[in-house]
C-alpha cells in the first residue's frame, strides 16, 4: 500500500490535507508493514534488524537439520523438536521480516494475522478431523490394484 | 494447431442451444453495431471501459449481474418446463443437455449473477457511506471487474463452442475427472471460475482495505453504517475462503490436465477430500452473498421506518459472529458422506447455533419497524417479504441441520427448496431492494413505483408458488437433478412449480418494463437534491448522481448517523452549513489495464480449455506485459483544481438550499414533513 508502488497508486483521491485531517480525527493512523518512513539513522537500524533476522533464521534452519540427522535429541522427541524450531522460525520471520509489532499502529496487521491463523486452524484442523473420522468409519478396502485407497 | 478445437465443437445437430446462441449472438452484434454506428465507442471507452471510478465499476458489476440473472433464469424456465412435460415421457431435453442446464443454472446464478450484483452494490455504496472518494486500489478494482466479466464470457461461449459441465454446479469427482467427463465441459467450468475467482479475491482485498483504512474523518468502526459492517464481514470471508476454492479447483485441474491423483478413484486419490474442501469454501460463500443483503435490509428498514436501526451494536456483533461461525459448519453439506456420529453431531449443532445471530438480526429489524412511521415503498416491500420468506428458509435449514433428518432429505427436492428459499428470499430480494433503494443515487432519477410494486408482487407470489411445491415433492421422495420421472404424486407439484415460474417470468418482465418506463419518465422522476428517501447515511449527503470525486469536502463524522445529524441541524436553523474551503483533489487516472488484462485472460482460458498451448503462451505474455506497462506508468493521479470542485459543489448546495426552503415553507404551513 505504499504510495508509489501499490496497485492503483495508494490511497486514492485524497490530498495530503485530507489524510492529515483523517489522522487528527481517527487517532493513530496505522501503517502497512514496511511502509514506515525512512530517514538516515532508521535505514541503518533497519538493515541491522534484517541482518539479525537473517542470522537467527539461518541458525534455526541449521539447527533443524542437525536435529533431524544427528543424535543430538532423543530419537522419539525429534518431531516435537522440529515443530518447536519451525514455530520459532515463524516468529523470527514475523518479527524481523514482516515487522509485526505490538505497537498501536500495528493493530490491523496483528488482527489480520490472527484472523488468518484462526481460519487456517479451523479449516486444516477441521479437515483432518473429518477425514480421519471418515477413514475409520469406512469399510476397509481390499480391492486389488488400489494402492493406498481411502480405506484401511 | 487448434488443439482439440474443430468444427464438431459447434452443436449443429442440437437446435435448442444453437437457436439460443444465435439469438444471443445476434443481440450482441446488434448492440455492438448500433454503438459503433452511433459513434458511442470513444465515449464508452473513455467513460466506462477504462474507468477506475468505483461508482462506474459498481454499475457495470450490477449490469453484468442482472444480465446473468436473466441468463440463469432462462435455464430455470427450461428445467421447469421439462418437468411439466417429462412425466412418463422423455420431455424435450435429452439427458446430456438437461445435465448441462442444471449445472449452468447453478454456476451462473451464484458466480455470475448473485456475486457480481452483490459486489457491485458494495463497490458503489461502501465508499459513499464511508465518506471517501474511491476504493483503496482503483485500478485493481477495474481489473477485478473485467476478470469477472471474462469468466462470464467463457461460460457463455460454452453454449455454442463445445459444451458445459454436466456435473452439477460444483464439479464433484470422480464424475468430473477425465475418465468420466472426457469433454471440455468441466474445463470450461474450471477456467471460467478460476479467472473470475481471482477477480473476486482481489475485489475482496480491495474492499477490506478500503473499510479498514479509508474512512471519513471521525468515522470510527462503531459509527460505520450497517451495510459497511456487513460488507466488511463479507469481504473478510472472500479473502479467507476464495483461496480454498482456487486451490481445490487447481487440484482438480492438475488431475485433469497433468494426470495427478488428488481426487481420482485410483493412485491414492480421495474424492471425499474434494467435497470437504469445496464446502470449506462453499459455506462461507453463502454468507458472502447474504451478509451484504442483510446490510441492505438494515439500511432500507431503518430509512423507511424513519428510525435509527434498533440494536446497532448487537447487529455488529451478530454480523461478526456469523462471519466466524460460517467457517465452522461446512460438513452439513455432506452429513451422508460417512463421518461418525460425533463429527456429524458437532457440525449439526454448529449449524443450528449459526441461526441464533441471524435470529438476532430479524428481531432487530422488527424492532426497528416497531413504532416507526413506515413508508411502504418497493425496497421496503422487498425487505418485509424477505423477513417472512427467510424465516421459513431458516427454519427448514435448522431442520436439515439435524443429521438424521438430513439423511432422509439429502439431495432431495426439499433441499433444493430450502436453498432457493434462503438464497432467493435472502440474497435476491436484498439485491432488488438495494437496486431500487440506491438507483436514484446512481442515476439521478427514481424507479417507477407502480411497475416496481407489480414486479414485487409477481416476484414474491411466483417464488412461493414455485418453491413450496418443491418442499412437498421432496417429502414425497423426489430427488434433485431428475431429467424425467414416472411417479404420479409428484406430477401435480411439478405443474404448480411450472405455473410459479410463469408468474416469476411476469415479474421479470415487469422489472424490465419498470426500467424502460423509468428511463422514459426520468424528468418526472428526477431526484433533484440527492436525498429522495429522507436517508440517514452519508451517501445521501452528496448529489445524485454524485460528482466523480464523491464529496467536495470530506464530511466530519460525529455520530452513528452523520447525514441525519447534518440534516436535522440544517432543518432547525433553516440554513446549510457555511460554504467550506475547497481544496485541490487528486483522483486516480483512468486505465485500460483491467480491460486488456481480461482480454488476455479470456484468451488464456479459451486456449487452455481447448489445449491450444501456443495461444495460452501468447495470452500469458500479453497479460504479463500489461502488468509491466501499468507498473511503469508515470502519472498516477489527476489534479482537480479547487475552483472546479467549487463550481461542481455549488450546484449541489443550491439544490439543497431550495429543498431546505421548501421544508421551511411546509413547516410554517403546518404540513407534516
Amino acid at each position: 500500500m505504499s504510495q508509489s508502488t501499490g496497485t492503483g497508486g495508494g490511497i486514492a483521491g485524497q490530498s495530503e490535507s485530507d489524510r492529515e485531517q483523517m489522522d487528527r480525527h481517527g487517532g493513530v493512523h496505522d501503517l502497512a508493514p514496511g511502509d514506515e518512513p525512512a530517514s538516515g539513522e532508521e535505514v541503518a537500524s533497519g538493515v541491522r534488524g534484517y541482518l539479525v533476522g537473517l542470522a537467527l533464521a539461518a541458525a534455526l534452519t541449521v539447527a533443524s537439520f542437525v536435529t533431524a540427522n544427528g543424535s543430538f535429541v532423543w530419537g522419539p522427541a525429534i518431531p516435537a523438536a522440529i515443530v518447536v524450531l519451525a514455530v520459532a522460525q515463524m516468529g523470527v520471520h514475523l518479527v524481523f521480516f514482516i515487522h509485526i509489532t505490538t505497537s498501536p499502529d500495528n493493530v490491523n496487521n496483528v488482527l489480520a494475522l490472527a484472523f488468518g491463523v484462526l481460519i487456517c486452524i479451523l479449516v486444516i484442523g477441521g479437515s483432518l478431523w473429518i477425514m480421519y473420522n471418515l477413514n475409520t468409519n469406512m469399510l476397509p478396502m481390499q480391492m486389488p490394484g488400489m494402492p493406498g485407497g481411502t480405506g484401511n | 494447431m487448434l488443439g482439440k478445437l474443430s468444427w464438431s465443437a459447434i452443436p449443429l445437430d442440437q437446435p435448442i442451444p444453437l437457436i439460443a446462441a444465435g439469438v444471443v449472438l445476434a443481440l450482441l452484434l446488434g448492440v455492438i453495431g448500433w454503438v459503433t454506428v452511433k459513434g458511442y465507442v470513444p465515449y464508452l471507452w473513455r467513460e466506462w471501459i477504462t474507468s477506475v471510478d468505483h461508482k462506474k465499476i459498481g454499475i457495470m458489476y450490477v449490469l453484468l449481474g442482472l444480465v446473468m440473472l436473466i441468463r440463469g433464469f432462462s435455464d430455470a424456465i427450461l428445467m421447469r418446463s421439462q418437468h411439466v412435460l417429462a412425466y412418463m415421457a422423455p420431455g424435450y431435453l435429452p439427458p446430456e443437455h438437461y445435465n448441462q442446464i442444471f449445472s449452468a443454472h447453478g454456476a451462473i446464478m451464484i458466480f455470475f449473477g448473485a456475486m457480481p450484483f452483490t459486489i457491485g452494490l458494495m463497490n458503489y455504496v461502501v465508499p459513499l457511506q464511508l465518506g471517501v472518494r474511491d476504493v483503496a486500489f482503483p485500478t485493481l478494482n477495474s481489473v477485478s471487474f473485467w476478470l469477472t466479466a471474462s469468466g462470464a464470457l467463457l461460460v457463455n461461449i460454452s453454449l455454442v463452442v463445445g459444451e458445459f459441465a454436466r456435473t452439477g454446479w460444483l464439479p464433484y469427482p470422480p464424475l468430473s475427472e477425465l475418465a468420466y467427463s472426457p469433454g471440455v465441459g468441466v474445463d470450461y467450468y474450471l477456467w471460467a471460475i478460476q479467472i473470475s475467482g481471482v477477480g473476486t479475491l482481489m475485489s475482496g482485498i480491495n474492499l477490506v482495505t478500503t473499510i479498514l483504512k479509508m474512512r471519513a474523518p471521525g468515522m470510527n468502526y462503531l459509527r460505520m453504517p450497517m451495510f459497511c459492517w456487513t460488507s466488511l464481514a463479507s469481504n473478510l470471508l472472500i479473502v479467507a475462503a476464495f483461496p480454498i476454492l482456487t486451490a481445490t479447483l487447481g487440484m482438480l485441474t492438475l488431475d485433469r490436465y497433468l494426470g495427478f491423483h488428488f481426487f481420482t478413484n485410483d493412485g491414492g486419490g480421495n474424492m471425499m477430500m474434494f467435497m470437504n474442501l469445496i464446502w470449506a469454501w462453499g459455506h462461507p460463500e453463502v454468507y458472502i452473498l447474504v451478509l451484504p443483503a442483510f446490510g441492505v435490509f438494515s439500511e432500507v428498514v431503518s430509512t423507511f421506518s424513519s428510525k435509527p436501526l434498533f440494536g446497532y451494536r448487537s447487529m455488529v456483533l451478530a454480523t461478526m459472529v456469523i462471519c466466524l461461525l460460517s467457517f465452522m459448519v461446512w460438513l452439513h453439506h455432506f452429513f451422508t458422506m460417512g463421518a461418525g456420529p460425533n463429527v456429524n453431531a458437532f457440525f449439526g449443532m454448529m449449524s443450528m447455533i449459526i441461526a441464533v445471530p441471524t435470529g438476532v438480526k430479524i428481531f432487530n429489524w422488527l424492532f426497528t419497524m416497531y413504532g416507526g412511521r413506515i413508508r411502504f415503498t418497493t425496497p421496503m416491500l422487498w425487505s418485509i417479504a424477505f423477513m417472512v420468506v427467510f424465516v421459513v428458509g431458516g427454519a427448514t435449514g435448522v431442520l436439515t441441520a439435524i443429521p438424521p433428518a438430513d439423511f432422509v432429505l439429502h439431495n432431495s427436492m426439499f433441499l433444493v427448496a430450502h436453498f432457493h428459499n434462503v438464497i432467493v428470499g435472502g440474497v435476491v430480494f436484498g439485491l432488488f431492494a438495494g437496486l431500487t433503494y440506491w438507483f436514484p443515487k446512481a442515476f439521478g432519477f427514481q424507479l417507477d413505483e407502480t411497475w416496481g410494486k407489480r414486479a414485487f408482487w409477481l416476484g414474491v407470489v411466483g417464488f412461493v408458488v414455485t418453491f413450496v411445491p418443491f418442499y412437498a415433492a421432496g417429502l414425497l421422495g423426489m430427488t434433485r437433478r431428475l431429467q424425467r420421472y414416472d411417479v404420479a404424486s409428484w406430477y401435480p407439484w411439478m405443474i404448480a412449480a411450472g405455473i410459479g415460474t410463469l408468474i416469476i417470468l411476469a415479474g421479470v418482465v415487469c422489472q424490465v418494463v419498470q426500467l424502460v418506463v423509468s428511463i422514459r419518465r426520468r424528468v418526472a422522476l428526477q431526484d433533484v437534491w440527492g436525498d429522495p428517501w429522507d436517508g440517514r447515511s452519508l451517501e445521501w449527503a452528496t448529489s445524485s448522481p454524485p460528482p466523480f470525486f464523491n464529496f467536495a469536502v470530506l464530511p466530519d463524522v460525529r455520530d452513528e448517523e452523520p447525514y441525519w445529524t447534518i440534516k436535522q441541524k440544517a432543518r432547525e436553523t433553516l440554513q446549510l452549513s457555511a460554504t467550506p474551503d475547497y481544496e485541490d483533489i487528486e483522483m486516480p487516472r483512468n486505465s485500460a489495464t483491467g480491460f486488456v488484462c481480461a482480454f488476455f485472460s479470456t484468451v488464456i482460458g479459451f486456449a487452455l480449455i481447448w489445449h491450444i498451448w501456443w495461444m495460452a503462451i501468447v495470452g500469458f505474455i500479453g497479460a504479463y506485459a500489461t502488468f509491466v506497462v501499468f507498473a511503469w506508468r508515470n502519472r498516477v493521479e489527476e489534479l482537480i483544481p479547487a475552483a472546479e470542485v467549487a463550481r461542481i459543489d455549488v450546484r449541489n448546495r443550491e439544490a439543497r438550499e431550495r429543498a431546505l426552503a421548501a421544508y421551511g415553507v411546509r413547516q410554517r404551513e403546518g404540513v407534516p414533513a
